[in-house]
């Protein structure tokens, strides 16, 4: 399967792919980034309460929440204890479940190899967020439709940096070609294990993942599940191909049901 | 959102974020979608039936079976379009067809199957244009079992546990439920004298149904649980119970007007209860993040044990510590 997704999609000259690493290794939980998308997109305001989730009042990513900063405390952290952040974002697929079910084809695939929603066109069927293996996309409930992050589409056509990437102080998110980002992820993570930071490890980036490859990719410092984040997705229509091979003898079966109902002659 | 979620998880075999669901939990309604799932079933399967009725010489039956198909697909549509975020835009489900997207083929489907259906309803009741109606009669019958076995994939081509897991299954219950529904209506509305068809299908629908579900069960493992617990447990229980008992009724008093409407009464409760149960397991089943992240975990294990007996760990990269898996539940 060609890991150039924009080509795939039909783009026969295209920039490189861009995409995020996010080495949650230095994010000191800030929360710029959360700030810095709501502004430039415009997302609305997603809820204001008080979890007691350490410093997280966001909780999740949605439809109003496209990037959103995780607090873990581990009291009991072997050593010492340790205060872990992480800022999660959409994975931009390159497998992308939303974009493969949305029936309207609100959902597209850029040129850089993002994954985008066309508000204009989304009819708020909601297939998008059943089908994501993240919890990225929501449905916003004062406007019906479907949003998520855009990888700030409308900045990085005019060569800018996406907004949470330029807000943030440490550099824990970084935006640039794909290609470039993975060799210094693993640069990154050599060192740290040189260090002795045992735990640390690349999650979403490996083209032979569940979804092809993940166009923003994180270094953790602890399993992906202790973050929120699945630890092996696999993208649902990998199996779709099976399924409509199994609706199409469940549909041919009934049919044959129904014809030898009517056995037995002339009523 | 409330806080009190933390405590439906027990502390954990497994990490979570204070045990969050990692999934979006469908924003998909009730009673909107589950009823869609047995209106298209019902639907689906009573083209077919209707179709056959009428080539065996069962006026009443196909008028039945047509005008349920009608009524059921009509209202499945309504019930679809109120449940968009954005009604207004329904149309746009029509301005791309991809096979990669079942919502996609459903609504080209539903467009196909719908007008035929109701053209079919249409000159039976009217008795206008019979050639018109045979036409449209055995268009139904033809697209109506792919409405009703493509739902199937609607729910099983998401990242919800309890209906991805049971892709296989899925589509074999979805067709038998639909032909439990179909039969039994038939057998309510129709007298014994014309119902045979309508009795034949109910008895094969219910036969396969409870074997379908059976076999689901005992293939999700973990992921059943959803199934047999809680409200969708509920749901899924009495629709076993009322198959078997519709099926038992239909099977030895199927002939008597009355114990042919009863056992016909309870199959199409079963088939519906069956849609409402499978409907609340799998948003049960998102909303929880052990379903999630449990058969990821264990599939994850097996994949690094396999990858470590074929060649040594990368240097730089040791060995994870057992023990800081699974920390992050004290960690609060």
């Amino acid at each position: 399967m060609s890991l150039d997704p924009a080509a795939r999609s039909g783009y026969a000259d295209h920039p490189p792919r861009m995409g995020f690493f996010t080495d949650t290794s230095v994010c000191i939980g800030c929360k710029a980034c959360e700030v810095a998308c709501k502004e430039w997109n415009g997302v609305p305001e997603d809820g204001l309460e008080l979890t007691g989730m350490s410093y997280d009042n966001t909780q999740s990513l949605g439809a109003s929440t496209w990037r959103h900063v995780a607090f873990i405390e581990q009291i009991d952290h072997p050593g010492q204890p340790r205060w872990l952040m992480a800022s999660d974002v959409c994975k931009h697929c390159t497998e992308a479940g939303c974009l493969d079910v949305c029936p309207t084809g609100a959902l597209l695939r850029t040129e850089f190899g993002t994954v985008v929603v066309q508000d204009d066109v989304c009819n708020g069927c909601g297939n998008c967020v059943a089908a994501c293996p993240f919890g990225v996309i929501g449905r916003r409930e004062t406007d019906g439709g479907a949003h998520k992050c855009t990888l700030c589409y409308d900045r990085i056509g005019d060569g800018l940096t996406p907004a949470c990437a330029k807000a943030c102080p440490t550099e824990s998110i970084q935006f640039g070609p794909l290609d470039e980002l993975r060799d210094r992820a693993q640069a990154r993570l050599e060192t740290l294990h040189e260090a002795g930071v045992a735990g640390a490890q690349l999650y979403g980036e490996d083209p032979g993942n569940g979804i092809g490859g993940a166009g923003a990719f994180f270094l953790l410092l602890d399993e992906p599940e202790v973050y929120g984040l699945p630890p092996d997705p696999v993208v649902t229509t990998r199996d779709l191909p099976r399924m409509w091979r199994h609706v199409a003898s469940a549909a041919a079966a009934l049919a044959a049901a129904a014809l030898i109902s009517g056995l037995g002659g002339r009523a | 959102m409330k806080r009190d979620e933390q405590l439906m998880v027990p502390a954990a075999e497994f990490g979570s974020y204070y045990g969050r669901p990692v999934i979006k939990e469908p924003v998909w309604g009730a009673p909107a979608i589950p009823g869609y799932l047995f209106l298209g079933g019902l639907a689906g399967a009573s083209s077919p039936l209707a179709a056959v009725a009428e080539f065996s010489g069962r006026p009443g039956l196909a008028l039945a079976a047509k005008t349920t198909a009608a009524g059921a697909i009509g209202l499945s549509v309504v019930a679809l379009v109120q449940d968009l975020g954005r009604p207004t835009r329904f149309h746009h489900m029509l301005r791309v067809f991809k096979p990669t997207s079942p919502m996609s083929v459903g609504s080209w489907l539903l467009s196909a199957y719908g007008p035929a259906a109701g053209a079919a309803a249409a000159c039976a009741i009217t008795g206008l244009l019979p050639a018109a109606g045979r036409v449209a009669t055995v268009a139904a019958a033809v697209t109506g079992p792919a409405v009703a076995a493509y739902t199937a994939a609607l729910l099983a081509d998401t990242a919800v546990p309890a209906w991805h897991e049971a892709h296989r299954e899925l589509p074999y219950l979805f067709v038998s439920s639909a032909a439990t529904a179909a039969g039994g209506l038939g057998l309510l509305l129709v007298r014994p004298e014309q119902a045979a068809p309508a009795r034949n299908l109910a008895l094969i629908g219910a036969t396969a149904e409870l074997t379908a579900k059976s076999l689901l069960l005992q293939r999700l493992g973990e992921v059943a649980e959803p199934y047999q617990s809680g409200r969708a447990g509920r749901l899924m229980e009495a629709a076993e119970i009322l198959t078997a008992a519709g099926l038992t009724a239909a099977a030895v008093g199927g002939r008597n007007r009355i114990i042919a409407a009863l056992a016909g009464a309870a199959l199409v409760a079963s088939s519906a209860f069956t849609r409402f149960g499978i409907f609340f397991a799998g948003r049960m089943s998102a909303g929880d993040p052990r379903y999630t992240v449990g058969p990821q975990r264990n599939r994850k294990d097996r994949k690094d044990r396999g990858d470590r007996g074929i060649s040594p760990p990368p240097a730089g990269k040791p060995a994870r510590a057992p023990a800081e898996r699974g920390d992050l539940a004290a960690a609060r």
